[in-house]
């Protein structure tokens, strides 16, 4: 049978191989999206914390035979009120909140697993089993992925507005703490999903990346979120397929593809690129008196 | 979310109903106990240039913070034209112009994206712009001279084009009020009499406009009201009623650069006692017996009378040389 095909056509060739890709690039896209909001945000650590607080949330939900989303969510948004609730009531700073409320739900979760061994392997919540996933996981992130998407393209104005300037959102009559709230709904909800590509670990690459990759290229919003989620849909896609190759490691060939290309455009991106600057650098030197070249204007409409 | 308030067109003095910012008694303290504002109590009337002025840590701020509804005051509240603060944003009663301190410069954003901002209020769910949009921002560059500048990411500005295009945001909102936080702050001369210029024509089109500053020679250039704090009002009230020397020194304390030419090395000052306020800018100078005094003589003839009235009356009645 394999011999008809070439070999670089065999992974599509089998259902769980095309539903690991299909999936894998829904996220990714979903990802991308959300990541352009998460990097100029700054809330990569954030992202980081609930990709470690939904742990617990999936064990529970496992072991009581709940939708997986369902317990995560859960858990990731109490530990996001947790981290407001110790961040409002101690002089403490927001990165040492973060890792203490983290990592107790991590480790919570790890203690719920180890006491039940039968509800979900360790390994799936860490790595990943995009290979392995089942119908109803796939329901719960198409869901996921299609309101996240949904939410995002209908109001990313709005968000970017809180995001930049939430002084002025508050001044047009914008209720900032729930779109504060959505945002973070949204992260957690995404992680989830991303959870089951690449596993816990490396959820924070797919919400980081790709946003980080699209703002080295670009000085527009809108063009940066097409950029990333381009980004997190191809890499995820390609990553997905190049795993059958690497037997198995689809979340490492996802990341490490995502990382190759924020290499690629942080040495050569055409305005931010290590190499440009370089150039910037050495023409102001060299002629100081001469205005260092503005950036190539977008184009006037 | 947003009630779209109806897209008027621009404010001339003759259409536009006089409209009153009142802050009634308000007291703001934060959650660690310490009171930022307490008390704080004055009225504004559209077609007026206020200045809010005070140290570093008199609770300008806290008072711009709790004009625009970003904190709540323990007592007390905040009314425009007899609605609360959060019925006057939603009918986008109230533009904002940040401090340079407050914005993300390396934001992805054009000046263009910054100006259509301001008008997120007109726009529908989806803040898609329409004509009337575009039109708007784009006249609002244009007044601020920012028009050329459009497709520029705003980090790539100078201190006083980033200070003009959230000015120009501001302008595009439509707004009657106008807040703006240390406009002055890291701009450049030019720069500072263009934007006075402009708020003197959006004060004579009917708009309240109210500038919390430390740069107090500007204060007396093209303000008509001072509200002066220290955790609560010291003094509120016409310019030159407020701006006196004593109020001044009560407001700020030692923090003040005095510059007394009869204390100075400055001897040879023909008699003319003159004191000279400044805090790093442009100085505020009180000539004899405590008179403020003004840069330019243009439009300031009652006030030149009034001094030669005074100088011939102590010519007349010689009075002794100290107090």
């Amino acid at each position: 049978m394999s011999d008809i095909f070439p070999p670089l056509l065999t992974p599509l060739h089998y259902d769980y191989m095309l539903r690991a890709i299909v999936v894998s690039g829904l996220i990714g896209a979903v990802c991308g999206f959300l990541s352009c909001f998460i990097t100029l945000k700054g809330w990569s650590l954030m992202g980081d914390a609930l990709s470690h607080a939904v742990v617990p949330g999936v064990a529970v939900a496992y072991a009581l035979g709940l939708p997986f989303a369902a317990g995560a969510l859960g858990t990731g948004l109490l530990a996001a009120a947790g981290m407001a609730f110790v961040k409002a009531r101690t002089p403490l700073r927001e990165d040492a909140v973060i890792g203490v409320v983290f990592t107790a739900f991590f480790a919570l979760g790890l203690l719920l697993i180890s006491i039940n061994p039968s509800g979900v392997a360790l390994e799936t919540i860490i790595f990943g089993n995009i290979l392995g996933i089942s119908d109803f996981d796939i329901a719960q992130i198409v869901v996921v992925a299609a309101a996240t998407l949904l939410v995002l393209g209908l109001k990313w104005r709005d968000l970017l507005l809180v995001c930049f300037d939430p002084h002025q959102a508050r001044a047009l009559g914008l209720n900032t703490a729930v779109l504060h709230a959505v945002l973070l709904a949204l992260l957690s909800a995404t992680t989830v999903a991303a959870l089951q590509a690449v596993g816990a670990v490396l959820v924070v690459a797919m919400l980081i990346t790709p946003g980080a990759t699209a703002y080295l290229l670009t000085d527009r919003f809108s063009r940066m979120i097409g950029v990333g989620m381009a980004l997190g849909a191809g890499t995820s896609l390609v990553g997905a397929y190049a795993s059958y190759f690497f037997d198995g490691a689809t979340g490492g060939c996802i990341v490490t593809l995502q990382t190759l290309i924020f290499l690629g455009v942080f040495f050569f991106a055409p305005k931010h690129g290590l190499v440009r600057l370089r150039q910037l650098a050495r023409l102001r030197g060299h002629e100081a008196a001469q205005p260092a070249p503005a950036r190539t204007p977008a184009a006037q409409s | 979310m947003t009630e779209s308030p109806p897209d008027s067109p621009p404010h001339s003095p003759a259409e536009s109903p006089p409209l009153e910012l009142s802050v009634e008694d308000i007291t703001v303290s934060y959650p660690n106990g310490h009171v930022a504002l307490r008390d704080t109590r004055f009225r504004l009337e559209s077609g007026r240039i206020c200045a809010l002025v005070g140290v570093n840590g008199s609770g300008k701020s806290t008072l711009f913070r709790a004009i625009m509804g970003f904190v709540k005051p323990s007592r007390g509240r905040v009314q425009v034209g007899g609605r609360s603060m959060q019925s006057a944003l939603k009918a986008g009663l109230i533009a904002y112009v940040p401090q340079a301190e407050e914005v993300d410069w390396t934001f992805p954003v054009s000046v263009w994206d910054v100006v259509l901002m301001g008008r997120y209020g007109y726009m529908n769910f989806l803040r898609m712009p329409r004509a009337r949009d575009r039109e708007v921002a784009e006249e609002s560059l244009r007044r601020v001279g920012m028009l050329e500048y459009r497709d520029r990411q705003i980090g790539e500005l100078s201190g006083g084009q980033k200070k003009r295009v959230f000015l120009a945001r501001a302008l595009a909102q439509r707004s009657r009020i106008i807040l703006l936080d240390e406009p002055f702050t890291g701009v450049d001369v030019q720069t500072e009499t263009a934007i006075i210029k402009l708020l003197r024509e959006l004060c004579a089109a009917g708009h309240l406009i109210l500038v919390s500053t430390h740069n107090l020679g500007a204060v007396p250039e093209f303000c008509d009201w001072v509200v002066l704090i220290n955790r609560t009002v010291l003094a509120a009230g016409p310019t030159e009623q407020v701006f006196t020397q004593d109020n001044l020194v009560r407001a700020f304390g030692g923090v003040l650069r005095h510059f007394k030419f009869d204390e100075s090395t400055v001897q040879k000052h023909d008699e003319k006692a003159v004191t000279l306020l400044t805090d790093d800018e442009r100085p505020l100078v009180f000539g004899k017996g405590g008179h403020l005094e003004y840069s330019h003589r243009e439009g300031k003839e009652d006030v030149l009378a009034e001094r030669d009235e005074e100088e011939a009356e102590a010519a007349a009645a010689p009075e002794p040389r100290s107090r």
